[in-house]
């Protein structure tokens, strides 16, 4: 697989130039190995218009998963899912023409060995990682580990984070700065958390970097709200309770191009 | 039965069981890999705990709280007819004669003190066997908090009159549904919970695992257990020392305040798994719930369930002190089944008149297999820690027999 995004530092210069011009970023969640055919939902995220993939590694205790994501590694799981096939499977698909950022909780990592788990998230043309249970004070090995492999590890920042520890997760965090929109775990809210704003207005002031808003972001007005404020939002349990509920890869196209759409009109208004 | 022939003595430098290095860790183990959001919520924790354990007027309040509310001291009890059986002399520190009948309080009042000190009005708890549960129940209201438990359906099911104890002291029971539907699960749950309700509620941890500083501030809670048993001992015994120090290890909360009692003399720490729940014996590296210890995982890294009799035994993992102990070879870890730990509880009901926890009879199971094996040299003192009283299990065990 010849992905050109895959140079070091890609992800964040891929998400900075898209942003430069002014788009609203995009990034869609899928859980790996949630169908048998779950890449074709890569590829239909790519043609709505998505400007990188997460794609989730499961894991048996997702502590900051609410019941939608939860229920979706629940589920590949039991179809056998594993770090190994989910990587085996990207590794089979052709390039989708943007970034792909893995998330998983660090027991993956540290079961399979740092340096082991970023050459295999490298050979599948993964290109950023998140690690939802690894906070920025115990991310010295990793994010060192995955600077070689190229890699880029993306660190969260809470509406909790004092402004000093901000300042060091904007400094430190690669790709982007995942600002989480509110104190909760994932899933779908009825509105954008009061929080996602004062949140994003504090990470700008410490980092020029491209910062993408996620938790709870499940509607076209809510991702047109979150744009107001930042770079981007990540959408995950939106997708995934279609995925759930059967949706299919033409079904979530659809679903994102009225985000993409919403984010593409926030864009043309006057800032 | 796991070999406890060769013991590393004296007792390594880093084996004392005093505070943690910086940043939590107990070795290689330990840390705060909690998410973002609950990372200053530790750190408030750690800063009040830090606080008021220096602070002379909230131990005071606490040592109070555990005399006249919970009935410490505690008594230790020879175990005389088991004691001759077994040719060793078995004294049992009896924590099944606390308030709410078992460990629990020890901790509990601790921390709901500490919520009180830091403004919270509510606590939120996971439990097993219902035991945390119910002694967070009892400190909530005694406190004048509210308390949310949360609990795998599975639990529920084989301990109900502990939840109906905790409705009864007001606490709101949520029954978990994912998963295993264990402990392993609630804490999860809890965890989750945790993080939308930092604002107002503290998460009262049940045992010495999650993010630091919990393991370090449950294990001093706890400590109250073995400092106790430390000065009986002396008073008791010819050795002044028992030769070997016994405890069960699910999470390891009371082992962790047991053993920290006796860390730097040259009693043998055992800790006494269940054979389905063995973290210490049988983990492998990983990080869950907040710390990195060792947690039973499968070839792709997935923890697996834990299966024991013992709800409070079935625990995935063991905190990250039991980790490093084990490491160093301060103390041993070794394993007993089911059957054993119900032979062993028929066996203290019958010779000494008390009917334990299924979770304590564990650690008697080991003494007796050691005893009768020859593991335990005759004449040994040993001292086991009865973690809790058997009334949760009756209906488990009139299944059984």
């Amino acid at each position: 697989m010849t992905n050109p995004t895959l140079a070091a530092g890609a992800v964040e210069r891929h998400l900075r130039a898209r942003r430069d011009t002014g788009r609203g970023l995009l990034m869609p969640y899928v859980t790996g190995g949630i169908t048998p055919g779950w890449t074709d939902y890569l590829r239909a995220f790519a043609a709505a218009g998505a400007d990188a993939i997460e794609v989730g590694l499961p894991f048996s205790d997702p502590t900051l998963d609410g019941v939608t994501i939860q229920q979706a590694g629940e589920t590949a799981l039991a179809r056998g899912a594993s770090t190994r096939r989910i990587l085996a499977d990207l590794s089979g698909m052709p390039d989708v023409g943007v970034p792909l950022v893995a998330s998983t909780y660090y027991n993956l990592v540290l079961h399979d060995g740092h340096e082991a788990f970023c050459a295999a998230l490298r050979r599948a043309g993964v290109g950023g990682l998140i690690v939802p249970d690894l906070p920025v004070h115990e991310a010295d090995e990793l994010t060192d580990v995955a600077a070689d492999a190229g890699i880029e590890l993306v660190l969260l920042a809470s509406p909790a984070t004092p402004q000093p520890r901000l300042a060091e997760i904007s400094c430190r965090s690669r790709g982007f700065v995942y600002a989480v929109s509110l104190m909760g775990t994932t899933g779908e809210r009825a509105a954008l958390a009061v929080s996602a704003a004062e949140l994003t207005e504090r990470i700008r002031r410490v980092t020029d970097q491209p910062v993408l808003l996620g938790f709870g972001i499940s509607t076209p007005d809510q991702a047109r709200e979150a744009r107001r404020h930042a770079d981007g939002v990540v959408v995950g349990a939106a997708v995934m309770r279609r995925v759930l509920d059967g949706a299919g890869p033409d079904d979530l196209r659809a679903f994102l191009a009225t985000l993409r759409q919403a984010l593409d009109q926030e864009c043309d208004r006057p800032r | 039965m796991r070999d406890v022939s060769t013991w590393r003595e004296p007792v390594p430098p880093d084996g004392t069981m005093g505070e943690p290095r910086a940043r939590g860790r107990f070795g290689e183990y330990g840390g705060r890999y909690a998410p973002e959001s609950l990372v200053e919520a530790c750190r408030e924790v750690d800063e009040a705990f830090r606080d008021a354990w220096a602070d002379p007027g909230f131990r005071g309040a606490l040592a109070r709280l555990l005399a006249v509310h919970a009935g410490r001291p505690t008594p230790l009890t020879p175990a005389r007819r088991l004691s001759e059986a077994l040719g060793v002399q078995l004294y049992l520190k009896r924590e099944d004669l606390t308030h709410t009948g078992s460990h629990k309080i020890n901790n509990v009042m601790g921390q709901a003190l500490l919520a009180t000190r830091m403004g919270r009005r509510r606590l939120i708890a996971e439990t097993g066997a219902g035991q945390h549960g119910v002694a967070t129940a009892t400190a909530a209201a005694l406190l004048g908090l509210e308390a949310t438990v949360f609990m795998g359906e599975r639990d529920i099911e084989r301990q109900a009159l502990n939840v109906f104890r905790m409705r009864m002291l007001g606490a709101e029971v949520v029954p978990v549904t994912t998963g295993s539907r264990t402990l392993k699960d609630a804490t999860s749950e809890a965890m989750r919970h945790w993080v939308g309700a930092t604002g107002d509620s503290h998460y009262c941890i049940g045992s010495v695992v999650g993010p630091d500083p919990y393991p370090w501030m449950v294990r001093e809670f706890q400590r109250i257990i073995g400092d106790e048993a430390r000065g009986q001992c002396a008073a008791e015994l010819r050795t002044g020392v028992p030769d070997y120090v016994v405890a069960c290890v699910g999470g390891g909360s009371h082992a962790a305040g047991t053993f920290a009692g006796f860390a730097d003399t040259p009693a043998r720490l055992v800790g006494v798994e269940a054979e389905g729940g063995a973290g210490a014996a049988r983990g492998r590296l990983g990080v869950l719930h907040g710390c990195r210890s060792l947690f039973l995982q499968d070839d792709d890294g997935q923890i697996t369930q834990a299966h024991s009799i013992a709800a409070g035994l079935d625990y995935p993992g063991v905190g990250p002190e039991h980790a490093h102990l084990r490491d160093l070879g301060r103390a041993r870890y070794v394993t007993v089944t089911d059957d054993e730990a119900v032979g062993a509880a028929v066996r203290l009901a019958r010779t000494e008149g008390i009917v334990p926890a299924l979770e304590s009879a564990h650690a008697l199971a080991w003494v007796i297999g050691a005893a009768d094996g020859g593991d335990l040299p005759a004449g040994s003192t040993v001292l086991m820690t009865l973690s809790g009283r058997g009334d949760k299990d009756v209906s488990t065990l009139k299944e059984l027999l």
